[in-house]
């Protein structure tokens, strides 16, 4: 077991396990399950994972790190998906991304220092007619400037303030 | 009276604001005496959200870019018939003309019918080939009937459906298995999930009887973990499906057995290639295996499979139907039927689109697109996403045929067609698509795995303006090389976007190596923003505008622009009134 990871409520885990089984060929979907419930996934629940399912962590390791859903630390209370498919690049996606970072001050993949927004970029979120698109949480923003971009999240921010 | 307004509520349209709209019509429906329905995606996204009105079955309007204040206007013309209240609403006819050239088999339920209805369905004609294939033909028969029809695989590389129906068949075994790709990874293409959305039933009666024709007693539907709103509505379709005995043990009474799981993706681009799926599907790291031996002898737990996309599965109910002899009399000789596109990009009417086999580029982009939107110049048309090309502006009467597309150097793909105009640079649109490609290789195979970000590397410093001669060469050496190093589709076509855009766009590149300048003015590192002091006359506009800060200067005052804060996004250019903003 790993000996410096934090210690996550395994008990958690019981009913996924019930529910799917513990075939080997399950693992993605407890994987996607476990994350629901952690909000992303520590180490010592993909140990335990390994352990009721019979395989190795580093196979569990390796298929989380394989799939861009899955997240190996906690996540933003805000998490921007700003898509960069075709369609929003050629309508200026890039700039989008340049200014969301500039506002923020993180770049892809990471989250503000007070635990705000994650950002993350996905390849298409299949709103092509409405590009370029982000997502923050539930609600899909489109049509975007670099200014209309920074303009939502500066309004986040006021909320949160409040 | 029984009028109806209808709500678009496809991942799109939700999106645009539909369920507002709805929220708000079912506000006013109750106190007014009309009903209030949903729909699928009607494929005219540029026209988001859209509110059908039906007397019946009569379509009375359609209603576009409605937003939830509309609703009292639109009640009014419920009400009192006055159809000036909505007249500011009306599609135009420029707008219908969207859907005068399409014809439609896999979208022919799409807008029309409530996907959440197996009623709907049913109503429709649902479910009544999947009776007819129980009721009155042998596998082989169904197998022969595809065959006619000359049905071909429409996830992109084309291949003849029956034939492997046919394989997985005859392979020895009672164990074997039906697979749907739904992982529609392409970026810019969005038609899996639009049928998904809008029909699923349509999917589910497709794989019945597909699974009747191969032997197979179960089924996954394997769909992207980024489309929730199709899981949901297919759960629900399953579920209702199994209650009507459809879906399960002893389908309508006649012993044919199949069971239907849907199976979430977890975001990979390569689980599109089918034996990469496969490898998911057992929870695994999803690389693609080596073929032969092919799925249709060892597949999902090295038993027989057969894998076929979304779109496949959508027109098979049509083909039982009203025979294959009907589908083949659409399209050109090699390619039959019709073809499903997400036309997006800087197109003025971007949505979905389903044409028969045969017609032209430019019909579809400028016919049913109504052309580049803001009045720019059409430069390319990129097909096939990651795999595919950039078809140019000499090649727009090429038909949409798979050889003939292939010619050009793209593929058809899964579906996906990007409009782009003289602002969208090809050496950028090659590097977007290798950035891709390096992220999403699984890493099996050097040649992809390294090749892919040597390419991308190369193409970074031609965009940064720090390109060198030889540079064009290496990455022809390098597009060979993985071309022939690389196992599965997704190596193998990588390159593609970099060789189409080289032999149409030669000179671009050039430009961006020699000059260090790019002809497009989209490159932002070869690309800089002065403001000139004669003509600004310091009406802050431009500072408020931008979005980092990076424009000092005092009210009434000629303003500067710091370049090292500078991203270059060009809102200030696009906000000065006066043309001081000058680029470079």
């Amino acid at each position: 077991m790993c000996s410096d990871c934090k210690k996550s409520d395994l008990t958690l885990l019981d009913g996924i396990i019930d529910e799917l089984g513990t075939d080997s060929g399950s693992l993605i979907t407890v994987l996607q399950r476990a994350q629901e419930v952690y909000g992303y996934l520590p180490t010592d629940v993909m140990y335990a994972v390994a352990e009721r399912l019979g395989v190795s962590p580093a196979h569990v390791m390796g298929v989380a790190t394989f799939y861009t859903q899955f997240r190996l630390t906690p996540v933003g209370r805000h998490l921007i998906m700003l898509c960069k498919g075709t369609a929003c690049h050629v309508n200026g996606a890039d700039s989008i991304e340049k200014a969301v970072c500039g506002e923020l001050g993180i770049k892809d993949g990471e989250t503000t220092a007070d635990g705000l927004f994650s950002l993350k970029t996905v390849a298409c979120l299949g709103c092509c007619s409405l590009s370029p698109v982000m997502m923050i949480d539930e609600e899909t923003y489109g049509s975007l400037t670099p200014a209309s971009a920074v303009e939502i999240i500066k309004k986040i921010k006021e909320h949160e303030s409040k | 009276m029984s009028i109806r307004a209808v709500v678009g509520e496809g991942s799109c349209g939700i999106a645009a604001g539909a369920h507002s709209v709805y929220n708000a019509l079912k506000a006013s429906a109750s106190e007014n005496g009309f009903a209030v329905g949903i729909t699928g995606c009607i494929g005219m996204c540029f026209a988001e959200p859209i509110v059908d009105i039906y007397d019946g079955a009569r379509l009375l309007k359609r209603l576009v870019r409605v937003s939830a204040d509309d609703v009292h206007a639109i009640t009014e013309f419920i009400v009192s018939g006055d159809p000036s209240a909505v007249g500011h609403l009306e599609i135009t006819s420029a707008e219908s003309a969207f859907l005068n050239k399409q014809t439609r088999i896999a979208l022919r339920h799409c807008g029309i019918i409530d996907p959440e209805s197996i009623a709907d369905y049913k109503e429709a004609g649902g479910y009544g080939a999947l009776k007819k294939v129980l009721a009155e033909m042998t596998p082989e028969e169904v197998i022969e009937e595809i065959k006619i029809s000359g049905l071909a695989g429409r996830g992109g590389a084309g291949f003849p459906t029956w034939f492997k129906w046919n394989a997985a068949r005859n392979a020895d075994g009672d164990e074997k298995y039906l697979i749907c790709n739904a992982d529609e990874g392409d970026p810019g293409a969005f038609m899996d999930r639009a049928v998904i959305e809008s029909d699923p039933h349509m999917l589910i009666e497709g794989m019945l009887i597909a699974a009747y024709a191969i032997g197979a007693k179960d089924a996954f539907v394997y769909v992207r973990a980024e489309y929730p709103l199709a899981v949901e509505r297919l759960k629900k379709a399953i579920a209702d499906a199994e209650a009507q005995h459809f879906v399960g043990d002893n389908i309508l009474g006649t012993g044919f057995c199949c069971r239907i799981r849907i199976k979430a993706g977890a975001g990979a681009f390569v689980c599109g290639e089918e034996t990469a799926l496969i490898e998911s599907l057992e929870g695994k790291r999803g690389m693609p295996r080596l073929k032969p031996p092919f799925p249709a002898q060892s597949g999902y737990k090295n038993k027989p499979s057969n894998i076929n996309n979304v779109e496949t599965f959508a027109n098979v109910s049509y083909i039982i139907e009203k025979g294959g002899v009907n589908f083949a009399s659409l399209g050109t000789e090699g390619s039959k039927g019709t073809k499903v596109f997400a036309l997006t990009g800087k197109i003025k009417r971007g949505g979905l689109v389903e044409i028969p086999m045969g017609l032209t580029l430019r019909d579809v982009i400028f016919d049913i697109g109504g052309g580049v939107r803001d009045g720019g110049e059409f430069k390319a048309v990129q097909m096939g996403g990651p795999s595919g090309g950039c078809i140019p502006a000499e090649k727009l009467d090429t038909p949409i045929d798979y050889k003939a597309l292939a010619a050009t150097g793209a593929i058809m793909g899964s579906g996906g067609m990007v409009v782009t105009d003289s602002s969208t640079c090809m050496v950028n649109m090659a590097r977007f698509f290798l950035d891709f490609t390096k992220k999403e290789s699984c890493g099996k195979c050097v040649h992809c795995r390294i090749g892919t970000s040597r390419m991308f590397e190369i193409l970074t410093r031609i965009t940064e303006g720090m390109g060198e001669d030889g540079d064009i060469e290496k990455l022809e050496e390098l597009c060979d090389g993985i071309k022939a190093g690389a196992l599965c589709g997704l190596g193998q076509t990588a390159p593609n976007p970099v060789l189409t855009t080289l032999r149409y766009f030669r000179a671009e590149y050039e430009a961006h190596i020699k000059e260090k300048r790019c002809p497009a003015g989209e490159c932002a590192a070869l690309r800089r923003y002065t403001i000139n002091a004669d003509k600004c006359r310091g009406c802050t506009l431009c500072a408020k505008k931008c979005p980092v800060g990076a424009i000092n200067g005092e009210v009434k005052k000629a303003h500067v622009i710091d370049n090292e804060k500078c991203i270059k996004c060009g809102s200030c250019a696009e906000a000065c009134r006066f043309g001081a903003v000058e680029m470079c």
